[in-house]
């Protein structure tokens, strides 16, 4: 067990960048979700077409094939990635500014796919408002855009709470797999650092990077939990 | 589409002129886009060579065959764990279903029967039981599926026991799915109404019997989208056997991009595979879930049956939550 005690500023650095990781991603993710989300709901043909596509592509393609889209292709884009060494946003996450671009294209990867399951996410919440809401705003004669503004997106916010937390969750599990993928220091990557390199026993450390994952997802889950059975008594 | 006719109007002869030009506007903008953006730097970096592509799609290559001999082995191995995991993770995760019911039900009674200190350890146990099973329900559905089968592929030759790397995979998936899966068919069976067990017990069947032959065929029933959508989760979860070198489709990619230097092109097409795989699948989720709904119907009983909409949305959910 003493190396729980011998490594913990190990551990902590790799719970510290697979945080890091989380919550660029979640912000990246919820972004573009929501533009993928407009894409689909908007009036043009085309440009439901390419929401659609995106959706029905990155939700069936495991993120692994993903990643090594993001490894290989972007290089091929001539591109390292380079836009995301954002001035001020690199001094905190300090990995964004890194020569290795492996960090952002992991980041870039977990975001693609991330936003196909927070647009799903979206549009069942406006899915679930009733369809007599945005009948009567169009019949007050708001526009497209006032009707999303004003009745359809605060109402389909609380819908879409739960669903949202629970892809959440998932992305932080999924951010497991960037340590596979040369992000070096995150919490799965340190399990195989210490293990086989370094040569600890095994138990202890698995030990510690799972007490690592449970910390961010548990409680998340538990008060998603929270959130839903409120949501049930409210209704 | 019917939220679409909801969100706006039909169009008039104006709207629908509108809705074609900014169509076409977009359609130019996209193509421009993407000829600019994507097409010409691959072009420029002749990813669009035969000599990449040859191999796969062209039959006269010398490669062509081998290549997709070997693609076709890997996407095998994928099919036959993604098998093995889903039978399996389905038979453990009904089991610890009917378990964790069972508890839930044993964690009521008072053993009034026996006696005092018995019934006091019964009780005891139970409540330990139930205990342990929600702390495994949760550890393991907030663990990463990656960090589960790498523990398990390192864990076991740690303790002195060995297998082949497909079975370090399909374990590592199963603890993973049938959590998942056990809590899928709990909500669903918690979510019947309550009627059905009180039935039940009124025409004297236990427990477990009650569980068995009342409850978990109807969860079944009302769940089996949502089976289906895990089972795409896991089809898309073997690809992780790559990381304990298991043989399947994305290590024979790399296996051919080893030799052929073609990552782009080898990747194109193993993610066609998959998409095309799980495309059919959650399609196939849809229309289970359409045909259910509409069985529902016919049989006259909607008004019994509420729960299923709400049900599924939380299970839909509580699957992304555990899978994806």
């Amino acid at each position: 067990m003493s190396v729980l005690i011998d490594k913990f500023d190990v551990f902590a650095g790799g719970f510290w960048l697979t945080l890091q990781i989380c919550v660029l991603a979640a912000i990246g993710a919820l972004i573009l979700g929501a533009i993928v989300a407009v894409l689909r709901i908007s009036p043009v043909p085309p440009l439901r077409a390419v929401g659609t596509a995106y959706v029905n592509i990155f939700r069936n393609m495991p993120l692994t094939v993903v990643m090594f889209f993001a490894a290989f292709g972007l290089p091929a884009l001539g591109s390292n990635a380079d836009f995301l060494r954002i001035p001020g946003l690199d001094a905190i996450f300090n990995r964004l500014g890194t020569d290795l671009p492996y960090f952002r294209f992991a980041l870039i990867a977990l975001v693609l796919y991330t936003a196909a399951f927070v647009c799903e996410a979206l549009r069942s919440g406006v899915n679930a408002v009733p369809p007599g809401q945005a009948e009567a705003a169009r019949s007050l004669g708001l526009t497209f855009g006032q009707n999303l503004r004003y009745v359809v997106l605060p109402q389909s916010w609380k819908a879409s709470i739960v669903p949202l937390g629970s892809v959440i969750i998932a992305m932080i599990k999924n951010s497991a797999l960037v340590g596979f993928f040369g992000v070096v220091g995150d919490l799965s990557q340190t399990a195989d650092q210490l293990t086989s390199a370094e040569g600890y026993a095994f138990v202890p450390v698995a030990i510690g990077i799972s007490i690592g994952y449970l910390i961010m997802t548990v409680p998340l889950g538990a008060l998603l939990d929270r959130i839903e059975k409120r949501q049930a008594v409210a209704r | 589409m019917s939220q679409q006719s909801v969100l706006y109007d039909v169009p008039g002869p104006r709207q629908r002129r509108i809705t074609l030009i900014s169509s076409l506007v977009a359609t130019v903008l996209l193509l421009v886009g993407a000829y600019f953006l994507i097409y010409q730097p691959l072009d420029d970096k002749g990813q669009f060579s035969l000599d990449l592509w040859g191999p796969l799609v062209d039959p006269s290559d010398e490669n062509f065959s081998l290549v997709w001999e070997r693609i076709g082995t890997g996407f095998k191995n994928t099919l036959m764990a993604a098998a093995l995991a889903i039978l399996s993770s389905l038979v453990v995760g009904t089991l610890l279903a009917m378990l964790r019911i069972q508890l839930k039900s044993l964690a009521q009674r008072r053993f009034t029967g026996l006696a005092t200190p018995v019934s006091y350890l019964l009780r005891g146990l139970t409540w330990l039981l139930s205990a342990v099973t929600r702390i495994c329900v949760e550890v393991f559905r907030g663990l990463p599926v990656v960090i589960t089968i790498f523990f398990v592929a390192r864990g076991f030759p740690e303790f002195g026991v060995t297998f082949d790397t497909l079975w370090y995979l399909v374990i590592g998936l199963t603890i993973y799915n049938s959590v998942v899966i056990a809590e899928i068919l709990r909500s669903g069976m918690e979510g019947l109404p309550g009627g059905q067990s009180e039935a039940a017990a009124a025409i004297g069947l236990a427990p477990w019997q009650t569980t068995r032959m009342i409850l978990l065929p109807q969860a079944f029933r009302i769940m089996l989208p949502a089976l289906i959508s895990q089972l795409v989760v896991v089809l898309k979860d073997t690809s992780l056997g790559f990381i304990i070198s298991y043989e399947e489709t994305l290590s024979i990619g790399k296996q051919i991009i080893g030799a052929l230097d073609n990552p782009i092109q080898v990747y194109v097409v193993i993610a066609v595979l998959f998409i095309v795989v799980n495309y059919t699948l959650s399609k196939l989720a849809q229309y289970v879930q359409r045909r259910l709904s509409r069985g529902r119907k016919t049989a006259g009983t909607p008004a019994q049956n509420p729960p299923p909409a709400a049900l599924m949305s939380q299970a839909e959910g509580g699957g992304m939550g555990g899978g994806v």
